[in-house]
């Protein structure tokens, strides 16, 4: 999550009270992390008031810089995931493809990237190149330079393996304004395919839980689709964000707080494999909370919306593309999901990490 | 998805609610319980409250095992996993329910070796995987997870595995339900019974509420047409004047109960004089200790424990919500000092806890112009 540096930055330094200052958890915990409610508050109570100054733009998934008048992207993401590698994927290639997502997500094409490792002493070399290996894989398919890096070695036992942070510069599609603010009752909102698959698959691949399923991580750029909607639909696009770490449910709460509406979707609209469902009955996890890597949620004005699905279903891998609901004036600031049979529940951000529910 | 996808099929949904429409009378008012903390996630998580006629009403009950368990358990168990070399083994339930100085995860967070797992047996593999180090497992629930314990009890004894041990909070249904019932404040006209606590326990024990009582009581399964059709029971009873146990939840709860389940729990567990409960004070015989023949493995044997009682505080009012006579949002410290970002009381932390379930599924929801019947 970044927010945009487009505002002057503060000037006050050191003891002098830096306005607007809200975070007042007395220890970072793991729920920080998490990509839910915990992390919004750490993000705007504490480092958007001190780094980016009273009047910030609502945070998104990469900030606009302006350099000699050329408008660029500009994104990083650090990865920390265990196990490394897991069906469907590995860290480096979650590296490489949630820059680029970052940035398309933003309405930008990923041009170049850099990239810092934190390396574990005590990793075999054959693990690190493996992932060095799917990073330039994943480079070549998204069409990203890799530019330039840096290394770092911690003591055995300080990281799991290796930890790595991508940083990524893009261009802006031409014809792409995103902006919550944009976003007006009537819209619609569109998902580009299956839920979930990314965080049973990483829950499952941990092996602690004794399940097993062949279901896999959705890791990939989401470049294409997204450039194939704002071909089609430019004009009409006014939010986009890729529902990662907090999920669908998470992305949409920021949705409907930034934009003040209420986000309507009815959940049997919304794709979830079997092996997700199942899993997540099991456990007591809501699909809507689990991440994924490789999909993006799209506000539409209703005129574009049917061109968008069109153009998405005929990119490889966006068959899956359709509209789950809309933005109405009420709940106001929150997002409902409304079933089949006539109920109805309001679904907030993820709280912490989703831990399952057994007793 | 079979096995989920019939019963959420929105035809036989519109049948049942039209079946509760015709059972309600509309000149009175149903005050319904569910006992159990999985029917009011599900009530919650299906947006059931919906489909009703407006003059049924659900009150949330008090089995949800970690909404119960007062704050004084919670720091004894946390002061034993402070001592050197004692690795804190519990449900995910359990990670965010806050003791004196902060819940498991932010003890974590300090330092604590504090371990999430996803069965009693994955504590006894921790146990094998780190001989220098001794794990307790923080074990709580009703007879739906008990025998679970008492089965790790059983296999821990018979491999002498020295250095694990169960912190042990299990608590029993029936006295809980009594608790409610003795309850000056308390009116309710039907109880959904507990579904996954009656697969071990059977449904004889609820004769004396259907009997002494004079309440229907209707144990039930946690997809939506169970929950339906387990209160179209409860109408159906009411309008005739019955009151009896019924078992809508056949497929898995046999009306016996599991004799294999309830040995083992006889084996390795005794029921305590007393146990406080949060919200209700102290219960007598309502909750299960670790026996003597198996001490070397009772945690609260093992170490000490300060045992000490720590009230909630003040303003909180867990104790009204969890008898039923407030709701959540009648509580004055729900959704402004108590969310479930940062709770103050354990109702807000568990997903089954009634405070959690309305915050998050039901709070700054529309209200419904008129539910899906209209009454006369």
């Amino acid at each position: 999550m970044h927010a945009s540096l487009s505002g002057r930055a503060s000037e006050s330094r050191g003891e002098r009270a830096v306005p607007g200052i809200r975070f007042r958890d007395p220890q970072i915990e793991m729920a920080h992390g998490a990509g839910g409610s915990a992390s919004r508050r750490l993000v705007e109570g504490l480092f958007a008031p001190m780094l980016f100054g009273p009047r910030s733009e609502p945070l998104s998934d990469a900030a606009r810089v302006t350099i000699d008048g050329t408008r660029l992207a500009l994104t990083t993401d650090a990865f920390v995931v265990t196990p490394l590698t897991f069906p469907g994927g590995s860290i480096g290639e979650l590296a490489v493809n949630g820059t680029v997502n970052d940035l398309a997500v933003s309405g930008a094409r990923a041009e170049a990237m850099v990239v810092t490792f934190v390396l574990e002493a005590g990793l075999p070399t054959s693990v690190l190149q493996a992932e060095i290996q799917a990073m330039a894989d994943a480079s070549r398919r998204a069409g990203v330079r890799i530019a330039g890096g840096d290394t770092k070695v911690v003591e055995h036992g300080k990281a799991d393996g290796m930890y790595i942070t991508t940083t990524g510069v893009g261009s802006f599609l031409p014809g792409v304004e995103i902006d919550p603010k944009s976003v007006r009752p009537g819209d619609k909102i569109l998902l580009s395919g299956w839920i979930g698959d990314h965080g049973v698959t990483i829950l499952l691949a941990r092996g602690d839980l004794a399940l097993e399923s062949d279901i896999r991580s959705d890791t990939r750029s989401v470049f294409p689709l997204v450039e194939a909607a704002t071909l089609a639909a430019a004009p009409g696009i006014r939010w986009m964000r890729d529902p990662t770490r907090g999920g669908v449910a998470t992305a949409l709460n920021e949705l409907a707080r930034d934009c003040g509406l209420g986000v309507v979707v009815s959940e049997d609209l919304i794709p979830v494999r079997d092996a997700v469902r199942g899993a997540c009955e099991l456990l007591g996890l809501d699909p809507l909370h689990i991440a994924n890597e490789g999909q993006f949620l799209a506000v539409v004005a209703p005129e574009f919306a049917d061109a968008a699905v069109r153009a998405l279903r005929k990119v490889p891998g966006g068959e899956g593309s359709r509209i789950i609901g809309d933005v109405r004036e009420q709940p106001a600031g929150s997002v409902l999901v409304a079933n089949s049979y006539g109920g109805s529940r309001i679904v907030d951000m993820l709280v912490g990490d989703p831990l399952p529910r057994i007793c | 998805m079979k096995y989920l996808d019939e019963f959420r099929n929105p035809q036989l949904i519109a049948k049942a609610v039209d079946e509760i429409c015709g059972l309600a009378d509309p000149r009175r008012q149903y005050r319904l319980m569910e006992v159990c903390g999985g029917h009011t996630h599900a009530i919650y998580r299906f947006g059931l409250k919906d489909l009703l006629p407006p003059n049924i009403e659900l009150i949330h009950g008090p089995g949800c095992p970690v909404c119960v368990l007062p704050m004084g358990r919670i720091d004894d168990g946390l002061a034993i996993a402070a001592q050197p070399d004692v690795i804190f083994a519990a449900f995910g339930d359990m990670m965010r329910v806050p003791g004196t100085h902060g819940s498991p995860l932010e003890h974590k967070a300090r330092g604590m070796d504090v371990r999430v797992i996803y069965s009693p047996s994955d504590a006894i593999k921790l146990a094998q995987s780190n001989p220098g180090k001794h794990v307790m497992f923080f074990a709580i629930g009703f007879e739906t997870t008990a025998p679970s314990t008492a089965l790790t009890l059983l296999r821990a004894r018979a491999e002498g595995l020295h250095n694990f041990s169960v912190f042990c909070n299990h608590v029993t249904i029936i006295p809980a339900i009594r608790a409610i019932l003795d309850s000056p404040d308390m009116r309710i006209d039907g109880f959904i019974g507990p579904g996954h606590v009656s697969t071990v326990i059977g449904c004889r024990p609820y004769e004396w509420v259907a009997r002494n009582e004079g309440k229907p009581i209707v144990v039930s399964g946690f997809e939506p047409l169970d929950l339906l059709q387990s209160i179209a029971m409860i109408l159906s009873q009411l309008q005739k004047g019955e009151s009896k146990v019924e078992n809508q939840y056949k497929r898995v709860v046999p009306w016996e109960g599991n004799g294999a389940a309830l040995r083992w729990m006889a084996d390795v567990f005794q029921l305590r004089p007393y146990f406080e409960w949060r919200g209700l004070g102290f219960i007598s015989q309502s909750a299960l200790r670790i026996r003597e023949s198996f001490a070397e493995w009772d945690a609260e044997q093992r170490f000490h424990v300060p045992g000490v009682s720590v009230t909630d505080p003040k303003a909180a009012q867990c104790g009204e919500v969890l008898k039923g006579v407030l709701k959540p949002s009648q509580c004055k410290l729900f959704g402004r000092e108590c969310t479930p970002d940062n709770p103050v009381g354990s109702l807000m932390v568990s997903s089954e806890g009634s405070c959690a379930a309305y915050y998050n599924y039901e709070l700054r929801k529309n209200p419904k112009e008129s539910s899906l019947c209209t009454l006369a």
